[in-house]
């Protein structure tokens, strides 16, 4: 260990509780990595600071040392984000998980970033009010982390995502150095810092308090399951409905395997001899819903549905919902390990670029089951493989990145809502020319100039790029060709 | 290439006046150059590029050069029965959609669809070093790399020069009411509050000279039962009520006094400005005419915790100094190294925003 290492250690020991500081391997372990196991990092401790003044030593003394920072919420992350820096420092801000203030009257809450997502809803429900953005990963998952990664879930093709849904951020600098964002006043004067800081990944400053906006909770909320022979038709018809002016709460897509693999999990009623499946949620006044439910099976009987059905009463569109946010999991057991795509294409282009999945798959000779939020256009293709057979995950790596780089070129994005992290990293240098990777980096270095937060992660450096362009051809162009290859 | 595509032009003006660190002043349709402060530098006109690229309804995006007339954006939207959900005010009929953005101006609807900057899905931008960049784009959700095109939002052209916007659009409800009641301004402003707590299809409020006004907007059947439950009067001619109030074209705003636009938590109780308000969004945006200083009137908004912009000077009065709320050392700060991190010579709009930036 170098010099600077031991003594950060030393001194982190002195300004912290005797039970804040983590060192050996064995308690390491469980930081080694977040929900993408397939990279994995021993960090030199992990602080797990009972305060924001605690919190602020941490970063001052990093920042002293050299010592570069991973703030690190549940782990729940898919893309790395929260992947321990080898010889650096894992902040865990797990012990801030206090939900500080609900304000009914002014529809708030104000919480720690160590709360869990569902804690806010289920803290708000007494007041008639709820947290809008609900990933599946909620039980679990921070809303430090769902800030960082500008997380989504079922219901924001109609309630928005995180950065629509937060008001205001208490965040320290690497510096330490306190900045107050947003506001319960709107337009907060200056630059949207809120909004840079959403997603930003843990690379700007790190999160310690967040005022999030509350709904109130509909009054009335019914869930269509739709079955479909192909999961181009079951593509088309999203865009149908949304062609028709409706905007349901939710709109999610399954195919055969993920249907069938969430039956045998769960039993949550799906037919298992449909090609592919549609939940969609329809909320608000009595009324209103019982409308748009008879105008949206209009719309999916034209589109082609083969089968059609209303969650009967409330427990069976709970049952229903089970199947969909158990699906990651149930994917799971049916092979040893799981890689899940995040990337986003424009609704239209659904069947197509579900085809083309379907294609590559054969090609590369690995299963992919398909769940994911259809009516945002974001896709989870989770691609099946076995880490333990020599070279499946390169497989499946190679897998994964033809299906980003499909995305990109559908008029996507690689990402939607799990962030780049160290995953996506190779495929920002084909969605971005370096001058917008620079402007990244420079951002960066606005807030972190000497690059400790959670360095090497979301934007990769041109060199980085150069090294991966020699095997990808952008656009018919060669990217970066002013850059030396080696 | 087509004749309305200045990209490479803009580019290049912006290249020069880098290299000679002579200031720009981005001139789109002046509709809003009343806001903010008085910039030093050569005209750059952004207004001829213009012109809708993509409009896909079934997308709910629309993408379009950033000095297109936003009234020919909203013309193409309103023919497929569509919208922007947050109501921007135009402030003359010159204004383009750049303008509008990088003001990150919103009208009624603000309080219950969002504001602009809630509906940037992307953008192409020139940056101070003359670039053309691009951020986002016209999918729904997109985290890859940080979230630069929503940055540009209210930034007032001092990040980078607004090439094309991407927006989310919204579906027009089917039908609009508005309902009319006498209020004083406390109580006003707690039914704003307590309605917006209920699964109700509120669009706008506003509370002017002891008067409350409710928008509802949706499917006609669902209006009525919500109107019912509300009671009050139906105002008549409610379309011209709500964009007087959005354009400042209401009797209000002949006052001859200063225009100060209040952001306020939703709940805090009413200022005493000395001079008529009117609250709006729910009660987080007041309008105030009123005379008494400055500092005073910011200090009232931050005793609550909220912000004060002069938005319009007093009558034949010169431009403010310092029109918006300043920032705390460290933000303004880290402002300075944001805008050289997009503008190292500082020649993009300088000072409009803040003296310095
Ligand atoms: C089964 C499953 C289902 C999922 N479903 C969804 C879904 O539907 N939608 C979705 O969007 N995501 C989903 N995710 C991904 C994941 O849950 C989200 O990205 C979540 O927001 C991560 O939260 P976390 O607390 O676990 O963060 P972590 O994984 O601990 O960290 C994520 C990132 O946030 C940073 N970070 C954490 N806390 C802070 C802080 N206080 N300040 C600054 N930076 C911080 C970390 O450095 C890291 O970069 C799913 C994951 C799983 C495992």
């Amino acid at each position: 260990m170098s010099d600077a290492r031991t003594t950060l250690l030393a001194e982190l020991r002195a300004a912290l509780p005797g039970d804040a500081l983590l060192t050996c391997e064995e308690e390491l372990r469980p930081y080694e990595c977040d929900g993408l196991t397939a990279y994995r990092a021993l960090p030199l401790a992990v602080v797990l600071p009972h305060t924001v003044g605690e919190v602020v030593s941490v970063l001052r003394l990093c920042r002293t040392h050299g010592v570069p920072v991973v703030a690190r919420g549940a782990g729940t992350g898919l893309s790395g984000g929260a992947l321990p820096h080898a010889g650096g420092m894992v902040l865990s801000l797990a012990r801030f998980n206090r939900i500080l203030e609900i304000n009914p009257l002014a529809r708030s809450a104000r919480v720690e970033p160590g709360v869990r997502n569902l804690a806010i809803s289920e803290a708000a429900r007494p007041y008639g009010l709820y947290y809008a953005p609900d990933p599946s990963s909620q039980i679990a998952c921070t809303i430090g982390g769902n800030v960082a990664e500008n997380s989504g879930g079922v219901h924001c093709l109609k309630y928005g995502l995180t950065v629509h849904n937060v008001l205001a951020l208490e965040a320290l600098t690497i510096e330490g150095e306190r900045l107050s964002l947003g506001g319960h006043a709107a337009d907060a004067p200056g630059y949207d810092l809120l909004a840079l800081l959403t997603g930003s990944e843990g690379l700007l400053a790190v999160v310690v308090e967040a005022t999030l906006r509350l709904l109130p909770l509909p009054q009335c909320a019914r869930v269509l399951l739709a079955a479909f022979d192909s999961v181009a038709t079951a593509g088309n018809a999203v865009g149908a409905i949304i062609a028709a002016g409706v905007i349901p709460a939710g709109l999610e897509m399954m195919d055969r395997l993920a249907v069938e693999a969430a039956e045998d999990f769960v039993h949550a009623g799906y037919p298992r001899d449909a090609e592919a499946i549609l939940l969609c949620e329809l909320d608000g006044d009595e009324k209103e819903v019982a409308v748009a439910l008879a105008r949206v099976e209009e719309i999916l009987k034209r589109a082609g549905a083969s089968g059609l059905r209303v969650a009967r009463d409330e427990a069976e569109r709970q049952l229903f919902w089970k199947g969909r946010k158990a699906a990651f999991p149930a994917v799971g057991r049916l092979s040893p390990d799981y890689y899940c795509i995040d990337g986003t294409i424009p609704r239209s282009k659904l069947a197509e670029v579900l085809t083309r999945i379907a294609e590559l798959s054969r090609e590369h000779g690995l299963r992919v089951a398909n769940v994911f939020h259809a009516g945002d256009g974001n896709l989870h293709p989770l691609i099946l493989y076995d880490a333990n057979t020599p070279d499946e995950l390169v497989r499946a790596e190679a897998l994964g990145a033809a299906i980003m780089e499909l995305c990109i070129a559908a008029g996507g994005t690689i990402t939607g809502e799990h962030g780049v992290g160290i995953e996506k990293i190779n495929q920002m240098c084909v969605q971005f020319t370096p001058a917008e990777l620079e402007q990244f980096h420079a951002v960066k270095r606005a807030f972190d100039p000497a690059g400790l937060l959670n360095p090497g992660k979301a934007v990769p450096t041109l060199a980085r790029c150069a090294e991966y362009g020699r095997m990808h051809v952008h656009r018919g162009e060669l990217r970066f060709p002013d850059l030396e290859r080696y | 290439m087509d004749q309305d595509d200045h990209s490479e032009t803009i580019a290049a003006r912006v290249r020069e006046a880098a290299a000679a660190h002579t200031p720009l002043m981005l001139a789109g349709g002046g509709s809003k150059h009343f806001l903010g402060r008085r910039v030093a530098g050569t005209p750059l006109a952004v207004g001829g590029h213009c012109g809708v690229l993509h409009y896909v309804p079934e997308e709910l995006v629309l993408s379009a050069r950033a000095g297109t007339p936003l009234a020919e954006i909203e013309t193409a939207l309103a023919e497929r029965g569509q919208m922007l959900a947050f109501e921007p005010p135009y402030f003359g009929a010159t204004a383009t959609l750049g303008g509008t953005i990088a003001a990150n101006l919103s009208g009624p609807r603000r309080a219950y669809a969002g504001a602009a900057r809630d509906f940037v899905l992307g953008c192409r931008l020139v940056n101070g070093k003359g670039e053309i960049l691009h951020f986002g784009g016209e999918v729904m959700k997109n985290v890859a790399g940080y979230d630069l095109s929503r940055l540009m939002a209210g930034a007032f052209g001092t990040l980078g020069v607004l090439l094309e916007v991407s927006l989310k659009v919204l579906p027009r409800p089917e039908a609009e009411t508005t309902l009319v009641c006498e209020q004083d301004e406390t109580s006003a402003i707690e039914l704003m509050n307590r309605w917006a707590g209920r699964p109700l299809p509120l669009s706008a409020t506003a509370w002017s000279e002891g008067r409350l006004y409710v928008r509802l907007s949706g499917p006609a059947p669902v209006i009525a039962t919500a109107a019912a439950g509300l009671g009050g009067e139906r105002l008549p001619q409610a379309e011209k009520f709500w964009s007087d109030l959005r354009e400042h074209t209401s009797a209000f705003f002949t006052d001859p006094r200063p225009l100060w636009r209040l952001g306020l938590p939703v709940t805090a109780p009413p200022l005493a400005l000395d001079g008529p308000e009117i609250v709006t969004w729910g009660g987080a945006q007041r309008w105030v005419k009123t005379g008494i200083p400055a500092d005073q009137v910011r200090a009232h908004a931050a005793a609550v915790g909220g912000h004060a912009t002069l938005f319009r000077p007093a009558r034949d009065a010169p431009p403010a100094e310092d029109p918006f709320t300043p920032l705390t050392p460290a933000l303004h700060h880290l402002h300075q190294r944001l805008k050289a991190a997009f503008d190292p010579a500082g020649i993009l709009n300088p000072g409009r925003l803040y003296a310095g930036l």
